[in-house]
């Protein structure tokens, strides 16, 4: 693509390089030229695409480092090519995509499958993350090595707990000289078993079994101790309790190479949310508390917790349509992590330099992504948003294939208005 | 004038003290009918009652049967195993079915909370919550209240300490709703592992003890305690759970003399009731039975002829 676009009057947002300034961003080839104030009033060559981003903000495409597809195996949720579509909706440039899919993503011919996939459908950059035990049985580990040659940026059971110490210590071993980061949920198999949402009164009026915070809590410190001993690079996928961003900070401090991210949902909901039993709220880790949200937010903002991810899980009628505790867990947030993650702005608790680099800058440098930045050579992964545009999320603007957002007809103030991938713009409002 | 303004009853949670009231009431007339010669009545001829059991019951089960068979409606026993089908699949499934055709009223049991508040939002009809998994069983609630009531002439200001395992009891749940909304005091006496997580904040005075808790109090509620939670889960053992929680005439002795001891039903005798208390003279739990029929009786006629008062949708 030889085609030059120029963004012009717009804010510039860019924490890989700490810049905030009004400014314009050239892009040729698919890459960044220049971004900045310096670009201003530079004018534009002969042919090409003039863009007046006047009250927008432009920031590094969003990089959501947690994102479930159906596909293969269970396409009716979703595809990776409608989830590719919703994630442009939302100003998500580069997503990670989990391996709880079926087959399991455990072998290179599947990673492969993916990349090709994602290359011949996708409108935005997709990377597999493979299984870090086979069929994530939490037993055997995976060919890390070839895995990680034919694409796979990183290491995660998905939505499976690693049980057992001593294959998780062998693994993180292997992976320090052969793989990447190795990124996990935590919850304990007995301690949490059988809950359904957080615990406490609300549970107890429900009637429903409590996951209490114990069950994140206790295996999170051990894979930290682990993550000590091996010296590997462990990323806590999900967080939901303050207690856990707290027990990241020590194992940081005693040295240990740790990062850590939060659902999207878990920064802007509560189990309060779950009402009469509302499924679409039932996820894991549960809604927690009010205080804990909050107590979160401020994590985030001092940056104890590096990164925010959509945890994008499609699920359908047959698994949703149920009492709460038959239900399964997750919600869709592709398309509404960026404008959920705004209230945060709005509410002055996080400032938007910080959310940018939560969205969109950490994540890329802790998984070795070629995104979230605008300096010059970079890939132009690009979003243009409007902060301030009051929209309603309503069940038909959704593009996904599933309809289970914990937003439904929520109101929003700023959307992505553009998205652009290596300069292409694969999304625009209007 | 709507008098019991709610459509569904699919929980003691929303109701106000004058709805409890109305029921009761209603219930007291109910009494009446089931204690004449002749009990069928014709307050709902025409209409149809079903009742969808996913979770066998014989004794709700029969209850409701009974009281919608002597207000003058057609019943229909459907009783869904758990077995091959995923439950979730068959509630939907079968209440989508059910309502086509046309009942009046859908009385459901159910082992999963919230399960008969996402069929009331499936079909068309009235629904009546006949036990949903841990969160409620309002009738029961109703029915504990009107045994109560008819032989302590009130509800405020009575004690009741209701002990067993509270933290699987959907009818303790219900329990706590009711006699707090009525002005009760409502005390808990469990080991702590048979403790809901917040109970001291759900309007309930804890306690560990029998001696302490039962002290004094006009009502002794025994919940049942299931098999599967007796032998090292949730207590040790039958045996220390019988020394420490059964009701036995030493520990009874700490509630007032004339106190009322009362049972859902099924008992575990020996296990969270000794046999001579079951039978004795302060049992209630005879009543409790004659009580749910009314009860039963009352909730439906209340439903079905506010919900006749406008047309349906």
């Amino acid at each position: 693509m030889s085609r030059t676009t120029v963004i012009q009057n717009v804010r510039i947002l860019d924490p890989s390089r700490n810049v905030d300034e009004k400014g314009a961003i050239v892009v040729e080839n698919g890459r960044i030229a220049a971004a900045g104030a310096g670009a201003l009033n530079q004018g534009a060559p002969e042919g090409a695409e003039v863009v007046d981003g006047r009250g927008l903000i432009a920031a590094p495409g969003l990089v959501d480092a947690r994102v479930f597809v159906g596909e293969p195996g269970g396409e009716h949720r979703e595809t990776i090519e409608s989830a590719a579509r919703a994630a442009a909706a939302g100003g998500v440039t580069s997503f990670i995509m989990m391996p709880d899919t079926d087959p399991v993503i455990d072998d290179v011919a599947l990673v492969e499958f993916v990349l090709k996939t994602a290359r011949d459908k996708a409108v935005v950059n997709i990377h597999p993350a493979a299984a870090l035990t086979k069929g994530l049985a939490g037993e055997e580990m995976t060919e890390f090595g070839l895995l990680k040659e034919a694409g796979a940026v990183a290491f995660t059971n998905g939505r499976h707990p690693v049980h057992n110490a001593q294959v998780l210590r062998r693994a993180m071993t292997y992976a320090r000289t052969f793989g990447g980061v190795i990124a996990l949920e935590t919850r304990d198999k007995h301690l949490g078993a059988g809950g359904v949402m957080n615990e406490g009164l609300l549970a107890s009026w429900l009637g429903l079994s409590g996951t209490p915070r114990e069950a994140e809590l206790i295996p999170l410190e051990r894979d930290l101790r682990i993550a000590g001993l091996t010296t590997a690079a462990y990323h806590a996928a999900q967080i939901s309790v303050p207690e856990s961003a707290d027990a990241i900070e020590i194992a940081r401090a005693r040295g240990a190479n740790v990062t850590c991210g939060i659902s999207i949902n878990h920064l802007t909901l509560n189990e309060n949310d779950i009402g009469e039993y509302r499924t679409f709220f039932k996820l894991s880790p549960p809604l927690r508390g009010e205080d804990d949200r909050k107590a979160m937010v401020d994590a985030l903002a001092k940056g104890t917790i590096d990164i925010i991810v959509s945890s994008h899980d499609p699920q359908d009628v047959d698994t949703k349509r149920l009492p709460f505790a038959d239900a399964a867990d997750g919600a869709i947030g592709l398309e509404t992590m960026l404008a959920a993650a705004l209230r945060l702005h709005h509410s002055g608790e996080v400032p938007l330099m910080r959310l940018v680099d939560a969205l969109s800058t950490r994540p890329a440098k802790i998984f070795g992504l070629d995104a979230g930045t605008l300096a010059p050579g970079a890939a132009a992964d690009i979003v243009l948003i409007d902060p301030d545009e009051p929209w309603l999320a309503t069940r038909d603007t959704f593009v996904s294939r599933s309809k289970n957002t914990a937003f439904e007809d929520a109101r929003f103030t700023g959307r992505a208005v553009s998205t652009y991938v290596a300069g292409k713009r694969v999304h625009s409002l209007g | 004038m709507d008098l019991f303004p709610h459509r569904h009853l699919l929980g003691i949670k929303g109701l106000t003290e004058q709805d409890i009231t109305l029921l009761l009431d209603r219930a007291d007339e109910a009494v009446k009918i089931s204690r004449q010669r002749e009990k069928k009545t014709s307050t709902l001829r025409g209409l149809t009652q079903i009742n969808l059991f996913f979770e066998a019951s014989t004794r709700t089960q029969s209850s409701f049967e009974l009281a919608g068979k002597r207000l003058g409606a057609d019943v229909m026993n459907m009783s869904v195993g758990n077995s091959s089908v995923k439950k979730g699949e068959t509630l939907i499934d079968t209440a989508m079915t059910l309502n086509a055709m046309h009942p009046d009223v859908l009385v459901v049991r159910h082992s999963s909370a919230g399960a008969a508040a996402l069929l009331a939002q499936k079909v068309s009809c009235a629904v009546v919550n006949a036990g949903d998994g841990q969160h409620e069983h309002p009738t029961q609630a109703l029915l504990d209240a009107l045994t109560i009531r008819r032989a302590r002439g009130k509800l405020s200001r009575i004690i009741v300490a209701i002990c067993g395992d509270v933290l699987h009891s959907r009818v303790a749940r219900s329990n706590i709703l009711l006699l707090n909304a009525m002005g009760a005091r409502v005390r808990v006496v469990a080991p702590p592992t048979l403790l809901p997580s917040g109970i001291a904040e759900m309007g309930a005075e804890v306690y560990h003890s029998m001696a302490e808790g039962l002290k004094d109090a006009d009502v002794v509620m025994m919940l049942r305690l299931q098999r599967e939670r007796m032998s090292g889960a949730f207590v040790p053992s039958v045996r220390e759970y019988f020394h420490y929680y059964g009701l036995d005439a030493e520990k009874l002795k700490a509630a007032k003399a004339d106190a009322l001891v009362m049972h859902p039903g099924p008992m575990n005798r020996g296990v969270e009731i000794a046999s001579e208390i079951a039978d004795g003279p302060q049992s209630v739990i005879e009543q409790q039975v004659e009580m749910g029929v009314a009860v039963r009786m009352a909730v439906m006629e209340t439903l079905l002829l506010s919900q006749n008062r406008e047309p349906r949708a």
